[in-house]
């Protein structure tokens, strides 16, 4: 029985298809200003990818900020409970998941039985989601996709003092013009982020089988200061980190579909 | 004065206040030793009455540094706030 | 970057008063107020106002605060030297290494904005390029409360920086054509200035005009700060100093949200902090002078 899963984030909406727990296909796209049909495209994506055609598609659950896009959907689940059952498909020993994406932050803690005690989320701030490192790459002139690899190569880092993204920025403008290298600046902007995301780890109960998705968790800078700060090795899907939600809704599609949830 | 330490943005408001007339009242000054995270200072204001305030470099973080604290003492309560005898420090959260 | 691309970019000012000669004057002062974003310095004579700068920080901060007394001096006469007492206040205080002491800045507008407002004033907003305070106080200009974000970049004038940036609006703009608009909009949902910014872009693109998104992001930094000024609350009279003191898109949308009108500045809103300084200088001089 094949189902998927269509995650629509603020910025980027993803989908996957699974069957009987092997992922078939995943997709992205940008959300855009029309959700409803980033959300159709990148499902149909999915679709051509896994070779199958939306007949054969037993259910489609939806997750995310845009979740009451997905027209095609039957269902919804909460980021939450999609982020802990995808994560733990991958990773059944995790206990802690960080989900940080482009626009949000979100860390939980489950049980043994993959059940979720608690949650804390930040939906409402830069500082410590991805827009803060795209803020601060700008600042630089660094690509997104740069900033992390060139953070590995600096053997220190500064403080940078200011929590919120706008300030932040300035700060590291000053830092450019006292000509801090700029290696030592992206490690410092690393440092930075991790500190505000280590800060919600500890909010919800450090545990040492963490697992970190969402599309920062590509980002091997910020992973290797988040395990600094954390003093924990985390566990990362490096194929597809930004797609653990999008498994989540697809697994518990299944599960609805074959009655085991009302 | 009624000194408001902390900040708002986008996910609450976190403030401590410190009524500082009422520290120079105070010789003994028990919130220092009484906050375990040690954010509390102490120091000659602007008037140069010896008053207690929240450490700069830790005013904005006060949401996390006396989240330990705070979920110990239970919702609205901390160790400064029942260390004071004369009322002088509440938590906004 | 080109100049004409620059649209935060505000006009830096000074002042010498005309009308007086600081040859007849027996305590001159100055007070210097070092901040994220913008530096001034005042000049008193006998603590009246003799002369003032107003300039924009640069990336050290010490040659800020020398920059900015060098151009309130320039042309009057003065040097440094013949300067009684200089107190240091604002975010950079500890970096004006002329300065005889130092007081913070809450406690300095506090005293600046007695003198620019009256003493009837009794609450006073200071909305600065990286931080907002709400300070309370007496007739005599004593703190009574006080409040001040410096977290977060909403409410502050750093807010208003990117929208100028994003709409290409030059910021001595931004207020007046706020106001350009037949229906108040919804203010911008989001808190965050670096997601209110997405949000503009999306209303944008949705056929918003740029007076409406500019109506939107004013009512929300009026919003926020309101917020504040309830935190501490709000007792008459009402000034607001600082640089979005010149924002009439912001102040408009503050007072009617109060209900209360804002005292009408007599000088450059931003120099209260600077005027301040120079007036605890002036009684830190008499009481020197006393002590010998």
């Amino acid at each position: 029985m094949i189902t998927a899963g269509v995650d629509v984030g603020n910025m980027f909406t993803k989908a996957l298809l699974q069957e009987g727990g092997r992922v078939l296909s995943y997709a992205i796209l940008a959300s855009g200003l029309d959700r409803k049909r980033a959300a159709r495209e990148t499902f149909r994506q999915a679709l051509i990818k896994a070779g199958v055609t939306e007949d054969d598609v037993c259910n489609v659950f939806s997750t995310g900020a845009g979740q009451d896009e997905v027209d095609f959907a039957a269902g919804t689940v909460t980021d939450i409970t999609a982020a802990a059952r995808g994560t733990l498909k991958i990773f059944p020993m995790a206990r802690i998941v960080a989900d940080v994406g482009a626009e949000g932050a979100k860390v939980l803690k489950t049980d043994d039985d993959g059940r979720v005690l608690g949650f804390t989320i930040n939906e409402k701030c830069a500082a410590g989601t991805g827009s803060f490192l795209e803020t601060m790459g700008r600042a630089l002139g660094v690509q997104l996709e740069e900033l992390g690899p060139l953070s590995l190569e600096a053997e220190r880092a500064v403080t940078i003092n200011a929590q919120c993204a706008v300030f932040a920025e300035s700060e590291v403008v000053s830092l450019i013009h006292a000509k801090v290298p700029r290696e030592v600046i992206a490690r410092s902007i690393h440092e930075a982020m991790a500190g505000r995301v280590s800060s919600m780890v500890r909010r919800v109960g450090l545990q040492k089988k963490l697992a970190l998705i969402g599309g920062v968790a590509r980002n091997k800078g910020f992973a290797a200061a988040l395990e600094k700060d954390l003093d924990a090795k985390l566990l990362i899907d490096d194929e597809k980190p930004e797609f653990l939600c999008a498994l989540g809704a697809a697994l518990l599609a299944a599960e609805r579909d074959a009655g085991q949830l009302p | 004065m009624i000194a408001h330490y902390g900040y708002k943005d986008g996910s609450g408001d976190f403030f401590i206040s410190i009524d500082t007339d009422k520290c120079t009242q105070c010789s003994d000054k028990p919130c220092l030793e009484a906050c375990p995270e040690k954010i509390i200072e102490l120091f000659t204001d602007d008037y140069d009455d010896e008053v207690v305030g929240i450490k700069a470099s830790e005013r904005n973080k006060i949401k996390y540094t006396c989240l330990t604290c705070k979920s110990t003492f239970g919702a609205g309560h901390a160790a400064c706030i029942e260390a004071c005898l004369l009322e002088a420090i509440e938590h906004s959260w | 970057m080109t100049e004409k691309n620059e649209f935060w970019r505000w006009e830096e000012s000074r002042w010498k008063n005309p009308d007086l000669d600081w040859e007849n004057a027996e305590v001159i002062t100055l007070g210097v107020d070092v901040g994220s974003v913008s530096s001034q310095a005042v000049i008193l004579c006998d603590g009246e106002l003799f002369a003032y700068s107003n300039m924009r920080t640069g990336y050290d901060s010490s040659e800020s605060a020398l920059n900015a007394a060098s151009w309130a001096l320039e042309g009057t006469g003065l040097t440094l030297d013949d300067i009684h007492f200089k107190v240091g206040t604002g975010y950079g205080r500890v970096n004006v290494t002329f300065a005889d002491r130092n007081i913070t800045e809450i406690a300095c507008h506090a005293r600046g904005g007695n003198l620019m407002y009256g003493p009837t004033v009794r609450t006073i907003l200071d909305m600065g390029g990286q931080d907002c305070k709400v300070i309370r106080c007496d007739e005599r200009g004593k703190v009574v409360s006080f409040l001040m974000n410096d977290k977060c970049a909403a409410g502050t004038g750093r807010g208003i920086e990117v929208f100028t940036d994003l709409l290409g609006v030059p910021i001595g703009e931004v207020g007046q054509r706020s106001l350009r608009v037949e229906m108040e909009p919804e203010p911008v949902s989001s808190t965050c200035v670096v997601f209110a910014k997405s949000e503009a872009i999306g209303l944008l693109h949705a056929g918003w005009s740029t007076e409406k998104v500019l109506a939107a992001y004013c009512l929300a930094t009026a919003n926020r700060v309101v917020s504040l000024l309830e935190r501490v609350g709000m007792v008459k009279d009402f000034a607001i100093t600082g640089g979005i003191a010149k924002n009439v898109g912001v102040v408009s949308r503050i007072e009617k949200i109060l209900g209360v009108s804002a005292l009408e500045p007599k000088y450059d809103t931003q120099i209260a902090g600077a005027m301040g300084a120079a007036l605890f200088a002036k009684a830190l001089a008499e009481k020197k002078a006393k002590t010998g």
